[in-house]
This record gives C-alpha cells, sequence and structure tokens, in this order.
C-alpha cells in the first residue's frame, strides 16, 4: 500500500516528546488562512520551479513536491532513527496535512510502528469520520490535537470546513481516555480574540481528562512558499504575537489548570 | 567573578605577544660552556634545563595567587633554536603579521642576528630533520600531501597522570635511585645510557625545585615590603607553598594547583613540545583535597573557585610558540591546546562526576578565556544533569566544552592493549587525541591529505598543481572501467604516501630520541624512571604514533561524484570531468551546479556515499595500523584536521564534488560545509558508519544556531542527541553555537567583536584571529535552521 508524502523531517524537536521524526502527509481538506504549509493542501503532487544559486547564478529545474512511498519503505526510514527515539522518548510523528485523510495508508504504517515499538503521535485538525478515529485510536500513542475557532460560523469561514464534528472527535478522545495534547494556533486577529479564548477556555474546562494544551505562536515565514506555488497569503500582512502578549495568553490558561506550552 | 579575578584576567586578555630571546639566550650560552661539550647528551640537555631555571628572571604578577611564567613576563613567549630556529625574515613576519602576531622589537633581532643564528644554523632539530629525509619525502610534504609535527615542535602530546599529583620531586628522586641500584650492565648492555638518562632526570628534578624556591625568596622578598596586610598574609603563604612543592607531595587544593604549575612551567621550558601540557582529568585529582579542606573548614568553596580561576589566568599567559614555514599556515593561533577532561568514570568504571566537577564548570562558564581549553567526558554511568550543564555552557557559544565519549575512549584504549585501569584513567587531549593519561607517549606525527592523493590518482601519479610526477603511475583513469578500478589505484597511491610518511617518521624519531632527550618530562610520565629510557626515546608504559587523516568527508564526495556521475549514471566522461577540473569549472556552471545540488553526498545517512567513506577509512587504517615505530611503539590513525583542512584545500585543483580550487576541503569527520542536507541525526549516522574504535581520536563539528538551545526541554533533546550518536561509538562531538548572521557582522566589524570565541576544529579560537578563508568557511558551515 503506498500513500503521498511531501518531506520527512529528521531531529524533529517541537511535535511531540523527545527526537522525533515527523512525516508531512499530503492533501488537507482544511483551507486555512493562516496555513504555513501551503504545498500541503493539495493530495496531489504538484509541479514547481525550483531555483538553485550558485556564484550569483540562477539554476531553475521543474520538480514535484509530494510523492509516494509504500508502507515498507516509509517504515525503513522510520527505523533508521530508532537509536534517537530510544535515547529521548521520542518516536515518529505523522503529520501534514492531514494524515488522516489517508487513513488506510496511515492504519497500516501505525500498525507497523506499534509491532516495531516505536512511539507515534498524530498531528492532525481532527476532521475525520468518527469512524475513522475510533478505528486509529487504538493504535496511537498521542494526539497532537488542532483547536483553532469555536464559533462555526468562524471557523467555516477561516478554515473552510464546519467544526462540529472535530469538538465531537475531540470529546470521544477525552471520553475514551486518550492521550492528547492540544494545540492552538495564536491567529492575529483571528484566534486571539477575546470571544473565541473564552469559548476556548470554556471548552477546556468542559473536558475531562484532556490537561495539556501548547500555544502555537504565529510566525510571518511562509510568503516566499505561497509565491513559489503561486497561491494567495491571506495573511500578508499579519504581525506576530509579541513574546509578551503569548506568556499573558500562557497565564490565562494556566489559571484553568492546564499544562501550557509555547510552540508545541 | 571577584575584584581581583577580573582584574587577572584583565592583565591577562590586554597584555601583549612578545617575542622573548630570554630562553634562547640562556641556551646558547649553556651550549657555548665547556661542561656541555663534556658530558653525556641526556645530560647536557638536563643541565640546559637546569641553567635556563637557575637565570630566568622570576616573575611574580600583582595579587596573583599561583606563581609562575614561562617567560620573563605574561604572554613574553621564548623560542627554541635547539629544535627550530626562526630567521630574521621569520621574525619580521611574526611581527608584522595582522593575526596572531608577536611583537619582536629591535634589540630582539640584534641578538638573533649576532649570537642565535649563527650559533645554530644547520644545528636546530629543524635543520637536520630536512637534511635527513628523502627526495620522495621531501616532495610529498612540498605538495601538500602531509604535514610534520616534529619539524618545528618537539614530541609532546601528553598528559599528567595521577602520580605527579601524589609524588613530589624528591619522591621521584628516590625512585630514581632505586632504578639505578637495579641495573646492572652484565645483562644489560644499554646500562650505562640508562644511568645517564636517570642522573639527567636527577638534574632536572632538583632543578624545578630549585626554581620553585626562586620564587620563595622573591615571594618573602614582596612580603616585606607589602604594606598590606591580608595580601602580606597571602604572599607568606604562597612562599610557603613553594617552599614546599614540587619538591614534596602536595596536600591542600591550593598546594596542588600551584605543584601541577610548576611541573607544567618545566615540561614546557624544557622543549616546546606539542600541546603544551595538560593536567588532565583535574576534577579527580583536585577533589580528594576539596573535599577534605571543606570539611575540616580549611576552604571555602568561594575561595576554591578564586583559586581555580587565578590557575585559568595561568594557562592564558602563555600563548603556544611563535611558528614558521607551512605550520603556520596549517595551524596558526596563540592556544596551545591543553584540553582540562572533566567526569568520565573512575578506576574501578564507576561514575567520576563529583561536586567538583559541576564546580569547574562554573569556572569555565566565568571565565571565557582561550586556554585553558575544556571538555566534558561523557559515559553512560554519567547523569543527564551533568551533559545537560555543559551543553547550558555550549550553548553560550564560546565553543567549550567539547563532549567526549568516555566509554568509546576507553574501548579505544583496550583495543590498542592498554590496561583497564589506564584505559579509565585515560582521555582526550590536543583536539581529540585518545591517551592513556601519564603512562602513555602518543605523538601526533603529521596531517595526511586525503584529498591531494585522490587527485594524484586522478592525474596517474601527476600533481596537477605543479606538473611534477610525485606518485606512481597507476594508470590513465580515463582507461578505468568502473569505480573499482579507480579506487584500487588510489589505494596504490595512498600506501605508497603512506609508506613514506612512515619511514619518514621513524628517521625523525629516533633523531629525537639520540639528539633531544627529555629528562624532565620523563620524570612524569610512568615507567620511563624504572626503564631507565627517555620519554622520547620509548620510556613511557605505551608509545604511540599518529597520523592524522584529513577530509574524509571531502575525498568521499569526490568518490561519489565519480561513482554517480561517470560510471553509474553516465551523465558525463571521465574525460569531460577531468577538463572541467582542469579548467576551474570554468565554462561548466551546469555541470557544477549538477555535482554540488545534484550528486549523494556524505552527511546524509545515505549508503551510497557513506559506504565509499567506510572503505577510504579502512584504507587509510590498513595502510598505517599497528606499523612498528622507532621507540618501539605502534602507528596508528586519528582523523582530525586542526585548521590543516583549508592548507590542505589550498594545494588543490578543482575536485569532483563541485569544490573549486584552492577552497578548504572538509574538516575531521564532519560533512563538508553545507553537504549536509537531512540534519544532524543523518549526520550521526553517517559518522558513526566508520569504527571509531579503531581510531584515536575523531572529531565531528556541527554548528547550530542559538535556537536550538532556547529552554531547557531543547537541551535535554540535544543531550539525548548526544547520547545517541555516544551509544554508536561515536568519539566526540562539539557545538559551534552562533548564527551566521553575527559572525558576517563580526567579520565587516571586527571592533566590536574581539570577544567572539568560536569552534574552528578541535579548538576555539578568537573569530578575529582566524584567517578570512577559515572565518568565511566556519560561516558557510551548515546551519540547521530551526523553523
Amino acid at each position: 500500500m503506498e500513500g503521498t508524502i511531501f518531506d520527512i523531517k529528521h531531529f524533529a524537536v517541537h511535535d511531540g516528546p523527545g527526537i522525533r521524526q515527523t512525516i508531512f502527509f499530503k492533501g488537507c481538506p482544511l483551507n486555512c488562512w493562516w496555513c504555513h504549509n501551503p504545498e500541503s493542501q493539495n493530495v496531489n503532487p504538484e509541479k514547481y520551479t525550483k531555483v538553485n544559486k550558485l556564484d550569483g547564478k540562477e539554476f531553475k529545474k521543474e520538480v514535484a513536491v509530494g510523492y509516494k512511498i509504500s508502507v515498507d519503505e516509509l517504515l525503513k526510514t522510520i527505523s533508521g532513527d530508532k537509536i534517537f527515539f530510544e535515547e529521548s522518548g521520542g518516536g515518529v510523528t505523522f503529520s501534514g496535512g492531514e494524515p488522516l485523510m489517508q487513513a488506510r495508508f496511515l492504519i497500516e504504517i501505525l500498525k507497523q510502528c506499534k509491532q516495531n515499538k516505536i512511539y507515534t503521535c498524530i498531528d492532525t485538525t481532527g476532521f475525520a469520520s468518527k469512524n475513522t478515529i475510533e478505528k486509529i485510536a487504538d493504535f496511537v500513542d498521542c494526539f497532537l490535537f488542532d483547536i483553532k475557532l469555536i464559533d462555526e460560523k468562524l471557523h467555516q469561514k477561516y478554515t473552510g470546513i464546519p467544526v462540529k464534528g472535530i469538538l465531537e472527535n475531540l470529546q470521544w478522545l477525552d471520553q475514551n481516555n486518550k492521550n492528547v495534547v492540544l494545540r492552538f494556533p495564536i491567529i492575529p486577529g483571528i484566534t486571539n480574540t477575546s470571544k473565541n479564548i473564552s469559548e476556548v477556555k470554556s471548552l477546556l474546562k468542559s473536558l475531562k481528562n484532556i490537561n495539556q494544551i501548547d500555544l502555537l505562536p504565529y510566525h510571518n515565514i511562509s510568503n516566499g512558499k505561497y509565491l513559489r506555488f503561486n497561491k494567495e497569503n491571506k495573511m500578508k500582512n499579519a504581525e506576530p504575537l509579541s513574546d509578551d502578549e503569548m506568556q499573558n495568553l500562557k497565564l490565562e490558561f494556566e489559571s484553568i489548570g492546564f499544562k501550557v506550552g509555547i510552540g508545541g | 567573578m571577584n575584584s581581583r579575578i577580573k582584574q587577572l584576567r584583565n592583565e591577562s586578555l590586554t597584555a601583549i605577544n612578545t617575542l622573548s630571546t630570554e630562553r634562547a639566550d640562556l641556551v646558547t650560552e649553556f651550549y657555548k660552556s665547556d661542561i656541555a661539550n663534556q658530558v653525556s647528551i641526556p645530560v647536557k640537555r638536563a643541565m640546559t634545563f637546569k641553567h635556563i631555571l637557575e637565570n630566568k628572571k622570576i616573575c611574580i604578577n600583582k595579587n596573583e595567587l599561583i606563581v609562575g611564567e614561562r617567560g620573563p613576563a605574561p604572554k613574553a613567549t621564548p623560542t627554541y633554536p635547539e629544535v627550530s630556529l626562526h630567521s630574521l625574515q621569520d621574525l619580521d613576519i611574526l611581527n608584522d603579521r595582522p593575526k596572531v602576531w608577536f611583537k619582536v622589537d629591535e634589540k630582539t633581532k640584534e641578538i638573533y642576528e649576532k649570537e642565535i643564528i649563527p650559533f645554530w644554523k644547520g644545528n636546530s632539530q629543524r635543520d637536520k630533520i630536512f637534511t635527513l629525509l628523502p627526495d620522495k619525502w621531501i616532495s610529498a610534504y612540498e605538495a601538500g600531501v602531509f604535514t610534520e609535527f616534529q619539524e618545528q615542535r618537539a614530541p609532546g602530546h601528553t598528559v599528567a597522570g595521577k602520580k605527579v599529583f601524589r609524588n613530589g620531586m624528591l619522591d621521584l628522586k628516590v625512585e630514581i635511585q632505586a632504578a639505578i641500584k637495579k641495573l646492572n650492565s652484565s645483562n644489560d648492555t644499554k646500562a650505562s645510557d640508562k644511568i645517564e638518562e636517570l642522573k639527567a632526570m636527577e638534574i632536572a628534578a632538583d632543578s624545578i625545585i630549585y626554581f620553585a624556591h626562586r620564587h620563595a625568596i622573591s615571594l618573602i622578598n614582596l612580603a616585606e615590603i607589602e604594606k598590606d596586610k591580608k595580601r602580606k598574609t597571602e604572599l607568606l603563604e604562597m612562599a610557603r607553598i613553594c617552599r614546599k612543592v614540587p619538591a614534596n607531595a602536595p596536600e591542600t587544593f591550593h598546594e596542588m594547583l600551584q605543584h601541577y604549575w610548576f611541573i607544567h612551567l618545566g615540561v614546557i621550558t624544557e622543549v616546546n613540545p606539542w600541546d603544551s601540557f595538560n593536567p588532565g582529568r583535574l576534577d579527580q585529582h583536585l577533589y580528594p583535597f576539596y573535599k577534605q579542606e571543606i570539611e575540616n573548614g580549611s576552604l571555602t568553596k568561594e575561595s576554591a573557585i578564586e583559586l581555580l580561576e587565578a590557575f585559568w589566568v595561568k594557562f592564558n599567559n602563555h600563548p603556544s610558540p611563535p611558528k614558521m614555514g607551512v605550520t603556520a599556515l596549517e595551524s596558526n593561533t596563540y592556544t596551545d591546546f591543553a584540553l582540562i577532561n572533566l567526569g568520565g568514570v573512575k578506576e574501578d568504571g564507576s561514575d567520576a562526576v563529583n561536586e567538583l566537577t559541576y564546580i569547574i564548570l562554573d569556572v569555565i562558564e566565568e571565565m571565557r578565556i582561550l586556554q585553558p581549553s575544556s571538555m566534558v567526558q561523557l559515559s553512560k554511568k554519567n547523569p543527564d544533569k551533568f551533559i545537560e550543564r555543559a551543553i547550558k555552557i555550549t550553548k553560550t557559544g564560546f565553543g567549550q566544552p567539547s563532549i567526549f565519549n568516555t566509554d568509546a575512549i576507553v574501548k579505544e584504549l583496550l583495543n590498542q592493549g592498554k590496561s583497564i585501569i589506564d584505559a579509565r584513567n585515560g582521555g582526550a587531549s590536543g583536539c581529540v587525541e585518545t591517551g592513556a593519561f601519564g603512562t602513555e607517549s602518543y605523538i601526533l606525527t603529521g596531517y595526511f591529505n586525503l584529498n591531494k592523493i585522490l587527485e594524484i590518482t586522478l592525474n596517474n601519479g601527476t600533481d596537477p598543481k605543479t606538473g611534477n610526477q610525485i606518485g606512481i603511475e597507476t594508470g590513465d583513469p580515463r582507461k578505468f572501467k568502473n569505480i573499482e578500478e579507480l579506487f584500487t589505484a588510489y589505494k596504490i597511491q595512498l600506501n605508497y604516501f603512506a609508506d613514506i610518511k612512515l619511514k619518514g617518521n621513524n628517521i625523525i624519531e629516533k633523531l629525537f630520541a639520540e639528539e633531544l632527550p627529555v629528562p624532565f618530562l620523563s620524570l612524569i610520565i610512568e615507567d620511563c624512571i624504572s626503564n631507565g629510557v627517555d620519554y622520547n626515546a620509548g620510556g613511557a608504559r605505551y608509545n604511540t604514533s599518529y597520523v592524522q587523516g584529513v577530509g574524509l568527508g571531502s575525498v568521499t564526495d569526490n568518490i561519489t561524484s565519480i561513482k554517480y556521475n561517470v560510471f553509474d549514471q553516465k551523465n558525463i566522461t571521465m574525460d569531460e570531468l577531468l577538463k572541467a577540473l582542469e579548467a576551474n569549472f570554468e565554462g561548466y556552471d551546469q555541470l557544477r551546479h549538477d555535482l554540488i545540488y545534484e550528486t549523494p553526498k556524505y552527511g546524509n545517512d545515505d549508503d551510497y556515499a557513506d559506504l565509499l567513506a567506510v572503505e577510504v577509512f579502512n584504507t587509510f587504517y590498513d595502510a598505517v595500523n599497528n606499523k612498528p615505530t622507532y621507540r618501539g611503539g605502534k602507528f596508528r590513525i586519528n582523523m582530525l584536521p586542526t585548521t590543516s583542512h583549508v592548507y590542505f584545500g589550498s594545494v588543490m585543483k578543482a575536485t569532483p564534488d563541485g569544490r573549486k580550487a584552492f577552497e578548504p576541503l572538509s574538516e575531521g569527520i564532519s560533512p563538508f560545509q553545507g553537504a549536509d542536507k537531512k540534519g544532524p541525526t543523518a549526520v550521526l549516522k553517517s559518522a558513526a558508519k566508520i569504527n571509531h574504535i579503531k581510531t584515536g581520536g575523531t572529531l565531528l563539528n556541527q554548528k547550530f544556531s542559538p535556537s536550538f538551545f532556547k529552554d531547557d526541554q531543547s537541551i535535554t533533546k540535544l543531550g539525548h542527541l548526544v547520547r545517541s550518536y555516544f551509544r554508536m561509538d561515536g568519539h566526540h562531538i562539539q557545538f559551534n553555537v552562533v548564527s551566521a548572521k553575527t559572525l558576517r557582522e563580526a567579520q565587516k566589524h571586527p571592533e566590536k567583536y574581539s570577544d567572539l570565541i568560536v569552534r574552528v576544529a578541535g579548538y576555539s579560537d578568537y573569530f578575529n584571529d582566524l584567517g578570512e578563508d577559515l572565518q568565511n568557511e566556519i560561516i558557510r558551515r551548515t546551519e540547521h535552521e530551526d523553523i
């Protein structure tokens, strides 16, 4: 069986515990305004012109983003870093795009990892059928679960999809005592409004087991990518929050008893 | 840092590097005396040592706690004309050059012209070496196939072991007498030579005691005129200590530091040994004194720190002796490679980290000076707190301490046949060199240019830079049918040059053994006394001579590029490739781009390239390892460049990896600058594919932007990264933590960055003191930017 991925990052240190290898799946049902991996959205490989510079001259080449990879091949790559996982309590993180979009492939590779005693995380938007979540849950050691906006209309506007199913999936994971770390991207003017913050806090208070949240500061780093892939960057002029503002948010979430990290 | 240390540190930092003729004058004066020509060579050397220590100026700096300078003042640096003689032109270069200069005044030049040069010309070891070595050696040396350490500094490369911290010179004299008594000329044909050597050692022991007593007298004189009561008491206490050590074994923390310092001065005054000298496992040697004195209340933590910091300043007052010729290019720095070892394991194999280990780490962080350099030995037995504390210091960006794998060091030493106790008492010194401290002479003999040999192979035995035939004819590479044929030719050339190098080493070793014994150093390293044989003649318990392989990353990329582009993918013919190299890629832009961007490289955990690295490594190992040396030891390899990868690049034309002519090569076992594109785990996995245990040290440089160190969690993860590498038997790793932006700023505005210390290769140096090409190279080294 094959899946489509667009990158593998070794020595990933911000996507779960320990030293990790992060596998970026290609394809995402969401279309977030602030997406910093716009090349991950389309499930099919895409071409673009890569420019290498050497002594001031430019060398152009058509290259594809995204490629097919078999379960065996991917497992081999993941296992290659096992020594780092063992020393650090790390493992593999499946990110994207949205890994749950390739659920059959994902389940296969998760099963293989489990058999090989490799600790797995999935970094997910939570947008999947309940059935998929239930099927996958036993093979995942930790869910890194995104919370963006609680208001249905706003969620639809800024991500292109409804939030209802996502919240239901989160509740199911919470009720079934799954290991979940929430991730909350702090997008200036969009997710950090006082209304949304207070709604997120209410949601957090309603959870029984989940007690950890990472606040992900927005960085203005993706403009080049949007240009390269010929996509519109709706966040071109957004100003990231200051360190102080992030610290204040951290305190706010800590005050409701959550363990809070910045930057994941 | 208290105000006294601030003052001492500042005075050390601002002292002017000068060239002093004090030692050269005294040595010449003694060599001209009648007595010098009536005694055996070892005794003559010991009496030279005595003459220097009896007559040199005693220097006691204001407010200092540890006394003794090699020259007449801090950073007044002596020369060693009996080893290598500076010409007047050399003196001008030293004075005028913009980096790593030594001020040479008119009087010094006059003394050199009238006294020193006329007496020593043709009689220095350096002059003799170049007369004795065969033409084949000279032509390979001049082409940059290898360098030679001993052409201007004496063999050293050793470290104090525990014996010298537990014995005074008087104890060693008792041992000498016992050794003399045991000698019997009826069953030992060398008995009379041994008696001469032992007599020389005895003279050397008396000389250092006398030298310490001269300090005691000066201290008492100073105390008499001192108005400040507190300082007066200090001066008298220091005088007491100088009367006690190094004659007797030290019994307090302060005594031990002063004891070691006299020994250090003895070693670097006798000759100019490589890697100055080094107290080695400082936290282990000092801890019993520290513990006892803290318990009985005679020492506080604050005063221990003050003494250690005063001790640190002494190292910084002693730049490495001024160099000449090609050595000035290959290794040009003020640092003299004293490397303090911390942590590791005890003799019984248990965790050796103690309270003092952490105190010394605090001292390193607070002092932030070039010398001494420092490292931590990390065993799987050591706690995470230890490695994390060390990484936090590295984070501040001055390149110290570097991190070594104790478990690998012990395995390496056992693999060479050392006892388990000697192995556990060992460590690394200089850059990354493995040694059994106190019991081994492990001299470095020269860097070996693995890439130049490939270049010569690709030119059928000719050096393309000069057109001279210096290798052997291994065939026109255009006719090679596959990579194996090329590799076979490379192997033949490599063995040919290794053979020339090893034969040359033995000629040089013999010259040092016979003509320049070091009776003082022989007192320090076991078992020179009981063997009655000099350190330079094989008297130590273990004798190893190393050849340093340089440019593993580059040579791998070069061979990989030929395999990939010429034989496997058939992108170009060998003829086209050779033409492009000859043209330095002028008119071959696209090809050069493809060689750099579209060709597999070492450092990415890609076996296509990495297995060739293993093959080159094994070829080099087989060519050198286990061959006998003149001193009765073995030749071994290690993989470190200091800065020779810049020099070795400067003698080479363009190469198949896309590197242009005369640019630097890769350093240590690190990937070529910018060739590693998959992050540090891939680099570590590539680097671990060679068998480190077969070496006497490898050097891996990993540059990180400061963002990798931003919080405790990141530091923990870096600790795990290091432990993973060490589980794969990696020998050493060092972090260079600085942003390229900062370095570029420093290049533009050196005046604003005069305190900026960066990791070079196995050591740290002031960024401003590096040549511009080396500065550029450090900027280019892959930054694993964390986005």
